[in-house]
């Protein structure tokens, strides 16, 4: 900037916010945004009206018609019929080691990435990175293969192989997001000041030491973002469990609506509970955890 | 250790996914069954396959829809939200709502819209007798395309969030500068919002192109994958799970796919590249 032209401040009204737009342009914005919003929701809300109806009222008054009873008894009928409760208990069994094993080393490698030299580090994450963004297809065939000939002990497996067994369904997630949490977490920790670390290992702190009391509790936030978006992710997962597991009451809950859909149940008020029943981890998190998750899939685009 | 699951995990089954294209096996005998090919999976696929023609076409409809029409519609949220309007919060939820379901499960709840007889679209049409029912998901005509709906509903969420992100990050006073040197809502966008977007923009096209060519758990969920509904991810995985005896030829399919998918890869890394030696 040259520095004979003055540079005029910006007004503190323009400060905070684009110009404001004219009354009538505002109204029809607001029109238009109501109805987008509206629309977006009405397949989800549709399926919590429909899922709440007796059957009976249903095929009765059709289903496009006023409330009459509304009843929880199909929310019922889907827990008990769809075995949701064992589904649910394979997908915590799957979901929480998983987040686990992903962050934890995810934040070491990250932690020694970026102690190193920076020609070395991207070639890392490039090579990371872009197991990431490959389709999972492309490697499916080959990986099944492998998962029924690597023996596996007793006490991990029942079957004496990585098939079929949540183990294996577990380092299939781990390996497929460790790109992506590397990436995003050894940006954010360069962005750590070295001074500090610098002042911890004058005062003997040891490598581990300095992790655990200074880089980790500093990216937290990251961290809580990764873990919800992870969480979300892996709980959303279909095909791993699908093609690396066999057995039906083994598969995790997202999996299950494969054998859950069409022909399963006779009325759509089974269907929408149902639906709904597994809609409503993730639906919650990101009710609660909004914050976390927007800021986790705006790292995905910001790359750090 | 990561390392070498990460190695095994992924790149060793992609580079046998290749090799395994130019051969015949069954996949029930041992690696010593494996027969040599050549191209022969690859002239299947052009010459005797309509299948793959199908999944093809489908993938590349896909593609195209989610591109043209619910990207743009994503920005175009995005942009608008970005004025910090009253209620911002409320519009924004209702959008990103679907993101956090699988597309599975999205494939479940509109299944409740599309059904012929009991779904909402044909009561309210009327059209739900037997003798004028429309078969939104049966009918290999517009299955596709009705499939797409429900896709680019997540799809649209998707991109409005990782946008604003983006435009959130961008300094505001730009667009004010633009603003007060008299330009109009379009001109600000078109000649100061977009450039400084660059970045954003290739990571949402990368997003896109990925999202299309990933597409499976939405047509297998409503009805396996088969008339009118085959994509390229389908073709590899019944290969696995449907049709024993295929794996050279499924292999061929996935190559065919990591064919595409590197154009976005490389994109996506170059970008990487780029930021980090900055």
């Amino acid at each position: 900037m040259s520095s004979g032209t003055p540079v005029p401040l910006p007004t503190q009204a323009a400060a905070r916010r684009l110009p404001r737009l004219p009354h009538r342009g505002r109204v029809a914005l607001h029109v238009f945004l109501l109805g987008a919003a509206l629309l977006w929701l009405f397949p989800l809300l549709w399926a919590l009206y429909t899922s709440l109806r007796p059957y009976a009222e249903t095929a009765e008054r059709g289903y496009v018609s006023p409330p009459g009873r509304l009843t929880l008894d199909n929310y019922a009928i889907a827990w008990r019929d769809g075995e949701l409760l064992q589904h649910f208990l394979n997908t915590l069994v799957i979901v929480v080691p998983s987040v686990v094993l992903v962050l934890g080393l995810a934040a070491m490698l990250a932690f020694a990435v970026s102690r190193f030299s920076w020609g070395f580090n991207v070639a890392l994450l490039m090579f990371f990175t872009a197991g990431n963004l490959l389709p999972p297809h492309v490697l499916i065939t080959p990986l099944f293969r492998l998962f029924l000939a690597l023996p596996v002990p007793p006490p991990l497996s029942d079957n004496g192989v990585l098939y079929d067994q949540h183990l294996g369904v577990i380092l299939a997630h781990v390996s497929f997001q460790l790109g992506f949490c590397t990436f995003v977490l050894s940006a954010y920790m360069k962005t750590i000041p070295q001074d500090i670390l610098e002042a911890a290992r004058l005062d003997g702190a040891s490598v581990g030491r300095l992790l655990r009391s200074i880089i980790l509790p500093l990216s937290r936030p990251v961290i809580a973002a990764l873990a919800t978006l992870e969480a979300t992710w892996i709980y959303n997962d279909f095909l791993w469990a699908l093609v690396l597991m066999q057995t039906a009451d083994k598969r995790p809950v997202t999996t299950a609506l494969a054998n859950l859909s069409g022909e399963f149940f006779t009325d759509h008020n089974v269907v929408a509970a149902t639906a709904m029943l597994i809609a409503l981890p993730t639906l919650l998190l990101f009710l609660f955890l909004r914050r976390h998750f927007t800021r986790g899939l705006g790292l995905t685009s910001g790359g750090g | 250790m990561p390392l070498l699951l990460v190695v095994a995990f992924i790149w060793l089954p992609t580079l046998a996914c290749v090799a395994l294209s130019f051969t015949r096996w069954d996949g029930i005998g041992g690696l010593a069954d494996i027969q040599w090919v050549g191209l022969r999976n690859y002239e299947d696929l052009f010459v005797g396959q309509p299948a793959f023609g199908r999944a093809l076409h489908n993938n590349v409809a896909w593609l195209l829809v989610l591109v043209l029409l619910a990207t743009p519609l994503g920005i175009l949220f995005a942009v608008l939200l970005d004025r910090r309007l009253r209620g911002s919060a409320f519009y924004q939820s209702a959008l990103y709502m679907p993101v956090v379901l699988s597309l599975a499960l999205v494939g479940f709840i509109w299944q409740l819209q599309y059904s012929p007889e009991q779904g909402f679209i044909n009561n309210l049409l009327g059209t739900n007798r037997q003798d004028n029912l429309i078969d939104w998901l049966g009918n290999r005509d517009i299955n596709i395309w009705a499939v797409l709906v429900a896709a680019g509903w997540r799809h649209v969420g998707y991109i409005t969030l990782i946008y604003l992100a983006g435009l959130r990050s961008v300094d505001p006073t730009l667009r004010e500068a633009a603003a007060i040197d008299g330009a109009g809502e379009w001109q600000a966008f078109r000649r100061v919002t977009w450039p400084v977007m660059r970045p954003i923009n290739v990571v949402i096209v990368v997003v896109t192109v990925i999202e299309a060519l990933r597409a499976f758990d939405i047509v297998y969920v409503i009805n396996r994958g088969q008339n009118g509904l085959e994509l390229l991810s389908v073709l590899v995985a019944n290969s696995i799970l449907a049709e024993a005896g295929r794996i050279g030829y499924g292999s061929a399919v996935a190559t065919v796919l990591l064919t595409m998918s590197l154009v976005p890869i490389l994109l996506y890394m170059r970008r990487a590249f780029r930021q980090d030696a900055a």
